[in-house]
């Protein structure tokens, strides 16, 4: 391959990899917004969002027929499913700590993603399992780009979720109301905005695009594993840092440049694909010293 | 809501009997007697028991090194710290790097990976620690598992075999070979770490610790440099965990990247919020429960973690002050 072939090559991966980050991403970042919280438990919604999809297809696939629909449909189901999810785990867990000392309610989140992982890890017995979808995985050209059919529509279908989500954020009333209520959360109750429903709808959004990148990652790599939101957790962490937690385009920016730097990174000789994973966490290291508030974020004083 | 919770715990007959128990260890002379007990019924203890017992104790000073020195993270300053395990790697490995390739002393060894754990700290601690507090929890998580793959990926640390052939402890011409030399290594550990842990408690900078974490803008407006007393906390509490790993290597004699897991570092916060984050006797009770659970219940055998991690909820939900919890401080404030 030429260079220009292995450029082009790298920048359809990182985008592809780096959309899934910006969608796990997404959660981080509007649940830390509103409530300023670090949803330990998010990676872990990812991958039941995963597990959901890989049941749901078995399922669905053999009665629809067709294996994109039976995509879309265990997609949308799962969405939903995983989403009500969310906002059990916030009703449970996170809302009786919402007054108490920050360190309790990291306790609790952790325990969470404990609970949802050993879950899964007990029903599947820890194996890996194949993601198998029915779709046929041809490759075709763009110019000197090889393609399939499959990552093209995954990253087209990640650009619109996110599209869709900036447009439910900057359009809606609950929009309007989650981003009222991540600047002053006292006020917004006061002016009357419910904001126990509202948290709740952040949690229902953030869980239902997780389960969705959850798929999309299962599609694309044809295997799911219960610990598989592990990594993914810290690099979609990564990604909100870097555009800024709190901030939604920023997260999705975040994950883009993050899934670029990682596919151009680990063709640098020197670093090898193994070291794919401490390089972005070296990349986190970096932001959090040099550019703490990150590329989109606003320079204010930290209160805890 | 909290008033309510306030009396339910008055009439729960559990947490009366621990107040009770609590109360008795305040006053001086039942503490020090049943310390003088306790070290007694230890030191004898290896000289009338079983092997399996001797391996067993030696793993319950082992936890209580190690929570006692996450206990400073967490219970005294009040910070989250998930990759407690990587700093326990860091003192292991480098022990062991150190012995087994240079064939450097075991006790010189314990020095240098004091000072590995401080530089550690230092890199992951200083840039973290400016920013929230939160921020800490994630990125300690993220560099458990960075410890892990570079262990893996290197060729120094034996890659994803590990490095076997430690070299054991030399004490005045005496080979530390058998259980009952680590069973007392680790009595020993754990009788400073303890002392340090009162030591650090009382003192000044223990009192700053203990503000910040009840009112970080009062604690700062009073002078105290929040973000340099955290990461005191930050490194001590390595330091301590480094330590631990070094000895556990020579134990060991041989270690993997498989020794130093998420689950390790989880372990061990449990025994911390179990046992009542801050209060030092709550601690060491928190790890004889968390290491001696397993031992005495090993057929739960999967659903373990399960259970630990509901349990971890449920003290959240409902006792956050852990069993034996800190006099004032966290419990007053909940």
């Amino acid at each position: 391959m030429t260079a220009w072939e292995v450029f082009l090559q790298q920048l359809f991966n990182g985008l592809l990899v780096g959309s899934f980050y910006g969608l796990v991403a997404i959660g981080y970042s509007m649940v830390y917004g509103i409530i300023k919280l670090l949803n330990f438990a998010h990676a872990d919604i990812y991958m039941s969002g995963a597990f959901c999809g890989l049941v749901l297809l078995g399922f669905l696939t053999p009665y629809i027929g067709n294996a994109w629909l039976g995509i879309v449909v265990s997609l949308l189901i799962s969405m939903v499913a995983v989403g009500l999810l969310g906002v059990l785990i916030q009703r449970v867990a996170y809302r009786p700590m919402l007054k108490a000392p920050r360190l309790s309610i990291l306790i609790t989140a952790l325990a969470v993603s404990m609970i949802l992982y050993n879950t899964v890890m007990i029903i599947t017995q820890g194996q890996y399992k194949p993601f198998t979808t029915g779709l046929v995985h041809e490759s075709f050209y763009i110019g000197a780009l090889r393609m399939t059919e499959t990552r093209l529509v995954l990253l087209i279908a990640a650009l619109a979720l996110m599209l869709m989500l900036h447009l439910f954020i900057t359009r809606t009333m609950y929009g309007k109301a989650m981003r009222a209520i991540s600047l002053d959360r006292d006020t917004c109750q006061l002016m009357g905005i419910n904001v126990y429903q509202i948290v709740a709808i952040t949690f229902f959004v953030g869980s239902a695009l997780a389960a969705a990148a959850g798929i999309m990652a299962g599609v694309y790599y044809g295997t799911v594993h219960f610990f598989m939101g592990f990594l993914i957790g810290l690099k979609a962490f990564t990604a909100a840092v870097i555009g800024g937690i709190g901030i939604i385009p920023g997260a999705m920016l975040g994950g883009l440049l993050l899934g670029l730097l990682e596919a151009f990174g680990t063709q640098i000789p020197f670093i090898g694909s193994q070291w794919r994973d401490v390089f972005s966490f070296v990349f986190l290291i970096l932001f959090l010293i040099f550019k703490p508030n990150g590329l989109l974020g606003r320079i204010e004083s930290e209160r805890m | 809501m909290a008033e309510t919770k306030q009396k339910a715990k008055t009439i729960n007959p559990f947490g009366l009997a621990i107040e009770k128990l609590y109360d008795f260890f305040d006053n001086k002379t039942p503490r020090y007697i049943f310390m003088i007990a306790m070290t007694a019924f230890l030191i004898y203890l290896p000289l009338s028991s079983s092997r399996f017992t001797q391996e067993i104790m030696t793993n319950v000073f082992f936890y209580i090194v190690v929570c006692l020195g996450l206990n400073i993270i967490v219970g005294f300053a009040g910070l989250l710290h998930l990759g407690y395990a990587a700093f326990f790697a860091v003192g292991a490995y480098t022990t062991g790097i150190l012995s087994s390739v240079y064939g450097v002393s075991f006790w010189l060894t314990l020095p240098v990976s004091i000072v590995a754990a401080v530089i550690a700290g230092l890199a992951i601690g200083a840039p973290t620690l400016r920013l929230r507090g939160d921020y800490l929890a994630i990125v300690t998580l993220g560099f458990g598992e960075i410890i892990r793959l570079t262990v893996r990926n290197l060729s120094i640390t034996g890659g994803a075999m590990g490095l076997i052939g430690i070299q054991r402890p030399v004490l005045f011409g005496m080979v530390l070979n058998q259980i009952v030399h680590f069973y007392y290594m680790f009595f020993i550990l754990a009788i400073i770490a303890i002392f340090i842990s009162y030591r650090l408690h009382d003192s000044r900078l223990g009192r700053a610790w203990q503000y910040i974490r009840e009112d970080e803008d009062a604690a700062s407006a009073m002078g105290i440099n929040v973000v340099s007393t955290r990461l005191y906390a930050f490194i001590i509490g390595s330091a301590f965990g480094a330590l631990a790993g070094s000895v556990y290597a020579a134990k060991m004699t041989a270690i993997s990247p498989e020794s130093f897991m998420f689950i390790h570092s989880v372990m061990i916060l449990l025994a911390v919020v179990l046992g009542g984050m801050g209060k030092i006797p709550g601690v060491i009770l928190g790890a004889v429960i968390v290491t001696l659970f397993p031992e005495l219940s090993r057929d739960i055998g999967q659903y373990r973690l399960i259970i630990f991690a509901v349990v971890l909820l449920l003290l959240m939900l409902y006792r956050p002050q852990g069993i034996w919890p800190e006099r004032q401080g966290i419990s007053s404030k909940l």
